[in-house]
């Protein structure tokens, strides 16, 4: 199970940083949900990985999920959902403004030759 | 146990949703709520410190859980310094907003300045990492919609640039949190101090690789190269008062890196040893002549005082990471001068803006009030480069005089001298350009004169000023208060021995044990 986890966390961030590095807003956008999605499941994993354990004490009961960690994912996925709906908004707005939906700078503002400055 | 230390977080976060529900379409109710909140906070603010300049820590648990369970804040000298300083300036920056109208050409300006106050004071007050994390959140999501208000194309272009560095920021974060809550269990940073000094350094790889994840996130806030490609057009493109309120933004990061890096991996720590004078030492003297480079190839106003701001963030990391409780002492002095001079350049550039068609360092006809905004521009970048008589000279000399310890002085005495000085060169050209070059180009005769700006406008830029002043008269008191802060850092005994000693919900089972 560890391997698949480890390995998961992995593919979904190898996955996410080439997609953020594409520099167009669609791909860097599915970029950061596929990152954040890595570092949630990243999260649940740092409280160390138990099946069917509850996380609050009961009788009877000798092994235990640690919650802390579920209530960091929570708060982590609610957050990264409310920053994704930002984003967007954002991106569309500057998209839908100048037609461009490039994330880096326009090419002909860095080779633009220096007008007479002095 | 007393309220007083969560309510800079609890009086932004009522008045912003007040703000916009009950006073949304008038913006004379806006502004008279925001000024009563941000001065409401000044003496708030001012109490705490006056609280926590005796050495005294006060802690306060939310719900009253005890300290490693519940969430804590924690008013210090530093946190409160930091709580003051910020609120200060929100003053002047909101003055500022309003003298010159840019409050009034968006929506919703004064509710997400209050929650941008909120975030940034609940991340100074914080004693827990991962409530660190969500400040951090509350500050950015405000500076989001701060940095896109007003709208226009080339400020949505910025505004996504700077949204989505901040988003792969926060997940680093989170990257590394996930890392020091595997390796010690706990998140609360005095529990935290405790357990990391216990780790075994045959087996710290966790840990030693969640302490750099940790510094690398605060690094991309306080814009340390290689990680502040983010700041020059997000600052620049940002409407005036949202670059000045920014200037405290990268001194969050400074904030979290003193704190994280005095309290739980201190430099003498074996299993981070190192991390400072080998890795942040160098990157800070980079960032400190990129930036000061920077300043002389701007083309634009506007950028060359978002690499001005660059490069003396350089200067505080490079203070920062020398890391010996003089320098640290030194940092925090230059921490206030840098503030209050970077704010100050960025509403002087908004003066100027106001005269001209674009900010180009071209020379154009003269701005009205220029003679006033030229003086004003003059002092600002006096402090600036740090030239005598005011602060920066001073801050500076404390960080020469400071690096003595490193073994790097010479590159630092030699970086922090030539960054200066091209410094220099980069604000007297674009000075001489836009102010008096001007003189010779007549007006053209079809035009109207535009506007002189209002006169509160520079009510607020005169403050940042008056206030650098008073910080260089009162540079002695100021320097002996930070040495003391920076003592208190350097023991942190008290600091954890209160977080954890005092007593709360749930704190009897521990003493069962």
């Amino acid at each position: 199970m560890e391997l698949l986890v480890s390995s998961a966390i992995g593919i979904l961030t190898t996955a996410g940083l080439y997609l953020v590095l594409r520099l167009r807003t669609f791909p860097v956008i599915m970029g950061m949900s596929l990152l954040t999605y890595a570092v949630n499941v990243f999260l649940f994993a740092s409280g160390r990985l138990t099946i069917g354990a509850p996380p609050i004490l009961v009788k009877g009961v000798e092994t235990y999920t640690d919650p802390l960690p579920q209530a960091l994912v929570l708060t982590a996925i609610v957050i990264s959902f409310g920053m994704t709906a930002v984003v967007v908004m954002i991106a569309l707005g500057s998209y839908l403004g100048s037609d461009d939906d490039h994330v880096d700078d326009p090419a002909e503002d860095l080779t633009k030759a220096p007008e007479d400055i002095v | 146990m007393t309220h007083w230390i969560i309510l800079p977080v609890v009086l932004p976060a009522i008045l912003a949703p007040f703000i916009v529900l009950a006073a949304r379409y008038h913006i004379g109710i806006q502004r008279v709520f925001s000024i009563v909140g941000v001065g409401a906070l000044i003496a708030i603010a001012a109490g705490l410190a006056w609280q926590a300049s005796d050495g005294t820590v006060t802690v306060y648990r939310l719900s009253d859980w005890a300290a490693p369970f519940g969430i804590v804040l924690v008013g210090d000298r530093l946190s409160t310094m930091m709580v003051l300083l910020t609120a200060v300036l929100a003053l002047l920056v909101l003055l500022y907003a309003i003298g010159s109208g840019w409050d009034d050409r968006g929506r919703h300006f004064h509710a997400l300045f209050q929650f941008q106050l909120m975030g940034i004071m609940g991340a100074f007050l914080t004693g827990d990492l991962f409530n660190l994390f969500v400040f951090f959140e509350v500050l950015l999501i405000a500076s989001y919609g701060l940095m896109i208000h007003a709208g226009g194309n080339a400020r949505l272009r910025a505004g996504v640039q700077y949204v989505l560095f901040n988003l792969l920021g926060s997940t680093l974060f989170l990257f590394a949190l996930g890392s020091i809550y595997a390796e010690t269990g706990t998140l609360n940073m005095a529990d935290l101090a405790q357990r990391v000094a216990l780790i075994d350094p045959a087996a710290s790889v966790g840990i030693r690789v969640a302490s750099v994840l940790l510094l690398l996130v605060f690094a991309i806030k306080a814009a340390v190269v290689p990680l502040h490609f983010w700041l020059p057009s997000s600052y620049a493109e940002a409407p005036a008062p949202v670059a000045a309120l920014f200037a405290i933004m990268t001194k969050v990061g400074a904030y979290a890196i003193i704190r994280v890096y005095t309290l739980i991996f201190p430099p003498d720590l074996e299993v981070t040893v190192g991390l400072h004078g080998m890795w942040l030492l160098p990157a800070a003297l980079i960032s400190l002549a990129i930036g000061m480079v920077g300043v002389l190839a701007a083309r634009k106003l506007d950028r060359l005082v978002a690499f001005a701001v660059i490069g003396s963030m350089g200067m505080v990391m490079v203070a920062i990471s020398i890391f010996t409780p003089t320098s640290v002492a030194a940092a925090l002095y230059y921490i206030i001068h840098s503030t209050f001079a970077a704010a100050a350049l960025f509403l002087i550039v908004d003066l100027v803006r106001s005269g001209r068609d674009n900010l180009e360092l071209k020379a154009v006809a003269p701005i009205s009030g220029a003679a006033l905004t030229a003086a004003l521009y003059f002092t600002a970048a006096i402090a600036m480069t740090g030239l005598p008589p005011l602060s920066g000279f001073v801050g500076k000399l404390l960080i020469l005089d400071a690096s003595f310890s490193s073994p790097l002085v010479v590159w630092t005495w030699a970086i922090i001298l030539s960054a200066s000085l091209i410094s220099i060169v980069g604000f007297a050209r674009a000075g001489s350009t836009v102010f008096w070059k001007a003189e010779s180009i007549a007006h053209p005769v079809e035009a109207t004169l535009p506007m002189r700006p209002a006169a509160l406008s520079y009510v607020a830029v005169g403050g940042l000023l008056g206030l650098l002043i008073a910080h260089t008269i009162f540079a002695g008191p100021v320097h002996a208060y930070m040495n003391a802060m920076s003592e208190q850092l350097f023991a942190p005994e008290p600091y954890i021995s209160t977080v954890l000693d005092t007593p709360g919900k749930l704190s009897t089972p521990k003493e069962a044990h």
